[in-house]
């Protein structure tokens, strides 16, 4: 889920990994191609798989959903599990560039958590073409201290620290971040403004650009991960950010004893609940391989490490008691009913809503 | 005489068809499609099967949709006309960086020269990638640059994701090919001419820019394309180094392809800027060979 900068990097590590497979491979060793997000598993259990059974495991990853599909729909990528986000998969299945999965294949799947599946239904009904690796949710980080020394007495609970201008200018001078992902912010700010955040009406987006704009004077940085560093060292006090991401930028500070703390909060409003879903592309050169993974995946030991090691929450509803103590008591992760009651989900827009919804994101960006 | 040199003339042609006309008439036939939800994500596509009538389908079904989006909305020329003011902008920068560097090279002992021509051509060693990531470090705001104004007690400066960052990348990146052709062109300049000069009473600077200067242009214009043309499409410098505020075309290309799924549209964008930048050139040759008439 997050940033375009970063890609760069994973696609110089990525051809790297890429070329030393192409150099290890045996003819006849089966091999499993997977394509996931960078820094995104436990290579241990990569490792057991292997062992298990004796499939040699190529594991590339990426940095940008844009440019996982631009890959997928281009067809012949030679990988065999990939892993959108949610918004993107209904485009994959219009597409056929997914295949639907055959269940019997996997009987690990009624691990699965019902909550969670049910808001699977609005991009993947019935869960036919992909099986949820971790979630996670978007909201406010911000660094304690400032905020409570810029706006006495007030609770950070509200999109309202943000999306007011009022609030936000008297935030300016402390480091004012958001994030560079169109799609993900005009949810949160339709949902804010009390509309559909999956809006089909181009009015309502014209409506959030408005606020958008009239925030965009108090906004230091618009960028998809520079926030994660700029909460840490102080240089920014509020950022609009993804869980995890903001939960990395507390740990870091907290590691560099700087007297910087940061907090992440769901607003009581609500906010977006995103997914990172496991898929297996239609021309998926060893679909047996990719049923296999899935399938040892989905057992509650292995995905509960995962998450132990992401700091993620994963959708396996057994798996919980086995992920650290720390993690799953956390409500930031793990969030309360109540909470999780509030969460919403995204899902694909059609092409020409999307172009224009991009274009009012220039605007916002650029003032074009 | 002439067969064997249309022979030799066979491999560049070769060259350029594969490398450059095919995949420009894969660009062309892309901007004239529209984009589709499926493998790949662009329609019409040519049915094989049926054979004639396929390809006339095929044919029927092109259109310029994509041509009359790009000229309804200013965001693509302001992009077009603010990438051209970097690139011009870098390209001057890196002649003026560039010229004295290639002087004084040319100007060395062979041996010394061999030795600097080496440190220029050095960086290319490294990855480009790396290479601006390297600047990202030095300007970011508690990067090298500003640890090292603070030790001189200057107040820091805010460079990265500004428009002078991406200035800075692009001269930076792009100095070697100013350097390299200035290089060629003034280690061949015949330094019996200067001191002719100076024994009719010309002062340096008057030799410089009465000798020096004029037999030095091929290798100014030869270095300016090559850098305009490559700045004018940059798209990683203005990616990692630029803010929202530096629009330029590379990053409208990408945000075309991969944000919007378009393309159609992105091809579009790339045709009308290899058309814009092939119009210069082809001027400056028809003017180079005129010249070279009119000197007979």
């Amino acid at each position: 889920m997050t940033g375009l900068t970063r890609r760069w990097t994973v696609g110089v590590l990525g051809a790297a990994a890429l070329a030393l497979g192409a150099c290890g491979g045996g003819d006849k060793e089966p091999t499993l191609r997977i394509y996931n997000w960078s820094d995104y598993i436990d290579p241990a259990l990569l490792e057991e798989f292997t062992k298990e059974t004796g499939i040699k495991v190529v594991y590339d990853t990426f940095d940008s959903n844009e440019v996982l599909e631009t890959k997928v729909l281009t067809g012949g990528t030679g990988y065999d599990i990939v892993a959108p986000s949610n918004h993107n998969v209904p485009r994959y299945i219009t597409a056929k560039a997914i295949a639907p999965l055959d269940f019997t294949k996997l009987p690990g799947r009624k691990n699965l958590w019902p909550d969670l599946m049910q808001r699977m239904e609005p991009f993947d009904p019935g869960g036919k073409y992909t099986v949820p690796y971790m979630w996670g949710t978007m909201g406010i980080g911000y660094n304690t201290a400032e905020i409570a020394k810029r706006l006495p007495g007030v609770t950070v609970d509200s999109w309202d620290v943000v999306f007011k201008p009022e609030n936000l200018a008297k935030l300016k001078d402390c480091g004012v971040y958001f994030l560079d992902a169109s799609e993900d912010m005009y949810a949160v700010t339709l949902n804010y403004l009390g509309k559909d955040p999956n809006s089909l009406n181009v009015a309502d987006y014209e409506a959030a650009t408005n606020l958008l704009v009239s925030l965009r004077p108090h906004i230091t940085k618009i960028h998809s991960s520079e926030y994660i560093n700029a909460l840490a060292n102080g240089d920014a006090c509020i950022a609009i950010g993804y869980s995890g991401d903001i939960l990395q930028a507390a740990t870091r500070a907290e590691e560099a004893k700087n007297g910087v703390e940061i907090s992440y909060v769901i607003p009581k409003e609500g906010s977006q609940v995103w997914f990172d879903v496991f898929a297996i592309p239609v021309d998926a050169p060893n679909k047996d391989a990719a049923y296999k993974f899935l399938d040892f995946m989905l057992r509650p030991a292995v995905i509960a490490r995962a998450s132990n090691y992401t700091e993620y929450a994963n959708a396996n509803l057994p798996a919980t008691p086995l992920v650290d103590e720390e993690l799953r008591t956390n409500a930031n992760v793990y969030p309360t009913p109540e909470v999780f009651s509030r969460l919403f989900v995204t899902t694909t827009k059609e092409q020409t809503l999307l172009e224009q919804v991009n274009r009012l994101w220039t605007r916002v960006m650029t003032g074009r | 005489m002439s067969r064997p040199r249309s022979r030799a003339a066979i491999l560049p042609g070769l060259w350029l068809a594969i490398l450059f006309a095919f995949p420009f008439l894969l660009v062309l036939r892309l901007s004239l499609s529209d984009t589709a939800l499926a493998i790949p994500p662009y329609a019409p596509q040519i049915d094989w099967s049926r054979g004639l009538d396929g390809l006339k389908a095929f044919f029927a079904a092109l259109d310029f949709e994509m041509y009359r989006r790009l000229g309804s909305d200013r965001l693509y020329f302001d992009a077009f006309i603010s990438s051209l003011q970097f690139a011009a902008m870098g390209t001057v920068l890196a002649l003026l960086v560039g010229y004295p560097m290639a002087y004084g090279m040319a100007r060395c002992r062979p041996g010394t020269r061999n030795i600097l021509l080496m440190l220029v051509i050095l960086p290319f060693w490294t990855s480009f990638l790396i290479r601006v990531y390297a600047w990202v470090g030095i300007l970011k705001p508690q990067g090298l640059l500003n640890a090292f104004l603070g030790l001189l007690h200057i107040p820091p400066v805010d460079l990265l994701y500004t428009p002078a960052a991406v200035q800075i990348g692009l001269v930076y990146s792009y100095l070697p090919f100013m350097v390299l052709p200035l290089y060629a062109a003034l280690e061949r300049l015949d330094q019996t001419l200067l001191e002719a000069a100076a024994d009719l009473g010309s002062p340096p600077w008057k030799s410089f820019w009465q000798v020096t200067w004029p037999l030095s242009i091929p290798g100014v214009i030869a270095g300016c394309l090559l850098c305009f043309i490559p700045m004018v499409g940059e798209f990683v410098i203005p990616d990692l180094l630029g803010g929202p505020g530096s629009l330029m075309i590379g990053r409208s290309i990408w945000m075309e392809f991969f944000a919007n799924r378009n393309w159609p549209f992105a091809s579009a964008v790339a045709i009308v800027l290899l058309v814009t930048l092939i119009a210069p050139i082809l001027l400056y040759q028809r003017q180079q060979a005129k010249a070279l008439e009119a000197g007979r």
